[in-house]
């Protein structure tokens, strides 16, 4: 249910050579599977694939070890990083709730959680009037939505800290409440583009065929269009929700002080810190990834299918 | 089917206001908080690189004084050199691992998709964390990490973030380190779609592996890998979270890249129209980039 079986991108392409080949296992090699010809039989290429994958993890996956390990390691300074804790204990991340940690985790999750809803719900409205509906200036719309991807947020960082510590016609302050990181969070081109490609390629007579049954617009959206969504929606949230706990640069800048910052942004405060050792660091590093860990291993598929597609949208 | 398409014919006569009204009831918040917090301040930047910002006195005109300020800094100037440096080699580099990668983990072995999802993790990981990790990582003493590898082959232990002139190249190996496994992705799919009977026919005709590998795979996913080397360049004009979280700029201006010059002049030294003007620059060139890679991309597709 978590991970719904969509990558329309993967199993068509990939799926379909392998099965092929499995089918004929007996007359051809596999190895014409990839491009570089990898064998499945022990040999020496086998043995180099092995030793190269081996490596690879060492580089890309083995730092991650020695990080869970040394923030359960009772004296962990960079000096004594390794796979395996030395004198494990859990007083890292005691030191660690000490100096406000899971406040900052609290911040991070109301604020993780807050975004993806909103981005969610606001993307979704857009992307249904975009795709379901015919009106002028539709294409200025679709540009504007491209426009806000291409435009890096580093860029407006400046002035957008302005905004925030004066919202215009209004006039709030929204600096040191978590609404000047969740609103600018919310219209994300990315989702937008996602979501109304998918939504175009419902067929039209499902909604006709509601429409004659007197079905308004919300509930049209609400009981017709979203649950066909859900392979879409589950891409849209999955990248939303890596984005926005990536964010770093607006945490920042719509602190008003420190208690205000993300759990990310707070590592920082950990680290500045004399009194603690590198332990306590890495205690609130591993804090500040297990949500993201989580939601990549329950969503993974949606996640590959998300960056292939967005990647050939541009 | 021609009862369906007539029905709402009439409707839309009877409620010609509510039909044109609605899609844009629904656009509204996404229009709105774009509007605020997306072109609102990027007009703001672009109206205060022409003033002296002085938050008591009123704003002065200085017309693009703040321009040639920023654009004759010698420390800008420097910024620039960095970023093009570490915006092309962290792509370049991201693009050789992640092909290799690609090219190593591709297959349908459920081992190979274990492999495939922890090397993958870098990716998902916020910015921050990777760099407090790799801070560890690079620690100084013959005990960190990384020199402790080091010394196994009888190799000093550098100071890599501490020496100017390592600096730069630590940061750009943790940049690679970050987007191969993202590029490794996007090429994999593009491998997943190289016809295989090409492959077989080769092997038939005696072609070697390089050969194959040249005339191949890589114009098959040519169109991946140019995808993918823009986005990195453009994401490595904007480069500032991997640099402000290991190096913070230093040392001695040795990592300075454009935006974390930015950030410093803007929120450190209070110099709002000087940041705005070095923003707006970068802002002019990712758009010129951006907009001269669709145009390329476009007449490639027409050809």
């Amino acid at each position: 249910m978590s991970a719904p079986a969509i990558d329309p991108v993967r199993t068509p392409v990939t799926a379909s050579p392998a099965r092929q080949s499995a089918g004929k296992q007996h007359t051809t090699p596999a190895r014409f599977d990839t491009a570089l010809g990898w064998s499945d039989r022990p040999g020496p290429a086998w043995a180099l694939r092995v030793l190269l994958c081996l490596l690879a993890l060492g580089v890309f996956a083995a730092p991650f070890l020695t990080i869970f390990s040394g923030s359960f390691s009772e004296k962990a300074s960079g000096s004594t990083l390794s796979f395996l804790p030395h004198h494990p204990t859990l007083l890292n991340f005691e030191v660690a709730g000490q100096r406000g940690i899971w406040d900052y985790f609290g911040n991070s999750l109301v604020i993780a959680g807050g975004a993806l809803l909103l981005q969610l719900v606001v993307c979704t409205l857009a992307a249904y009037a975009l795709a379901r509906h015919k009106f002028r200036g539709q294409a200025l719309v679709l540009t504007l939505f491209m426009l806000t991807m291409m435009l890096p947020e580093e860029v407006i960082a400046i002035p957008l800290s302005l905004v925030l510590g004066h919202v215009p016609v209004v006039g709030l302050d929204l600096k040191g409440t978590v609404w000047g990181v969740i609103l600018p969070l919310g219209a994300w081109g990315f989702s937008v583009m996602v979501l109304t490609e998918f939504m175009k390629d419902i067929p039209a007579e499902i909604e006709e065929a509601a429409r004659i049954d007197g079905v308004g617009e919300l509930r049209m959206l609400w009981q017709v269009i979203l649950p066909l969504c859900r392979p879409a929606l589950g891409v849209a949230g999955v990248l939303g929700f890596i984005m926005i706990w990536d964010q770093y640069l607006l945490p920042l800048i719509a602190a008003k002080d420190p208690t205000d910052y993300t759990v990310t942004v707070a590592l920082s405060i950990l680290r500045t810190d004399p009194e603690v050792g590198s332990g306590v660091v890495l205690a609130g590093a591993v804090i500040a990834l297990v949500p993201s860990l989580i939601v990549y291993l329950l969503l993974q598929r949606s996640l590959v299918t998300g960056i292939t597609a967005g990647a050939t949208k541009g | 089917m021609t009862a369906t398409v007539t029905t709402p014919g009439p409707r839309r006569v009877r409620f010609p206001g509510k039909r044109a009204v609605l899609p844009w009831l629904f656009l509204a918040p996404a229009l709105l908080l774009a509007l605020v917090f997306k072109f609102l301040p990027m007009g703001k930047g672009v109206w205060l690189s022409f003033f002296d910002v002085r938050p008591f006195l009123g704003d002065k005109w200085v017309g693009l004084d703040n321009y040639t300020r920023v654009l004759s800094d010698h420390r800008f100037q420097d910024a620039i050199g960095h970023t093009l440096l570490l915006g092309l080699g962290m792509s370049l580099g991201g693009i050789v691992v992640g092909f290799a990668l690609a090219l190593l983990l591709e297959g349908q072995a459920r081992s190979l998709k274990i492999i495939r999802t922890a090397v993958f993790l870098p990716v998902v990981t916020a910015t921050a964390v990777v760099g407090e990790m790799w801070r560890l990582m690079y620690y100084p003493t013959s005990d960190g990490l990384i020199n402790s590898g080091l010394g196994l082959l009888g190799l000093g232990p550098v100071p890599y973030l501490d020496n100017p002139d390592t600096a730069l190249w630590a940061t750009m190996a943790m940049g690679i380190w970050m987007l191969a496994p993202y590029n490794m992705v996007i090429i994999l799919a593009g491998l997943a779609g190289v016809d295989r009977s090409l492959y077989e026919a080769a092997a038939m005709d005696g072609v070697s592996l390089w050969q194959r590998l040249r005339h191949i795979t890589l114009p098959a996913i040519r169109p991946a890998l140019g995808i993918v080397l823009t986005l990195a360049a453009i994401r490595g004009l904007r480069v500032f979270t991997e640099v402000y979280v290991l190096t913070g700029g230093g040392p001695a201006g040795s990592t300075d890249v454009w935006m974390t010059r930015a950030y410093t002049l803007g929120f450190t030294r209070n110099d709002i129209g000087g940041a705005s003007a070095a923003s707006v620059v970068l802002l002019c060139v990712t758009l010129l980039l951006t907009v001269t890679v669709n145009y390329l991309r476009k007449r490639g597709d027409a050809r």
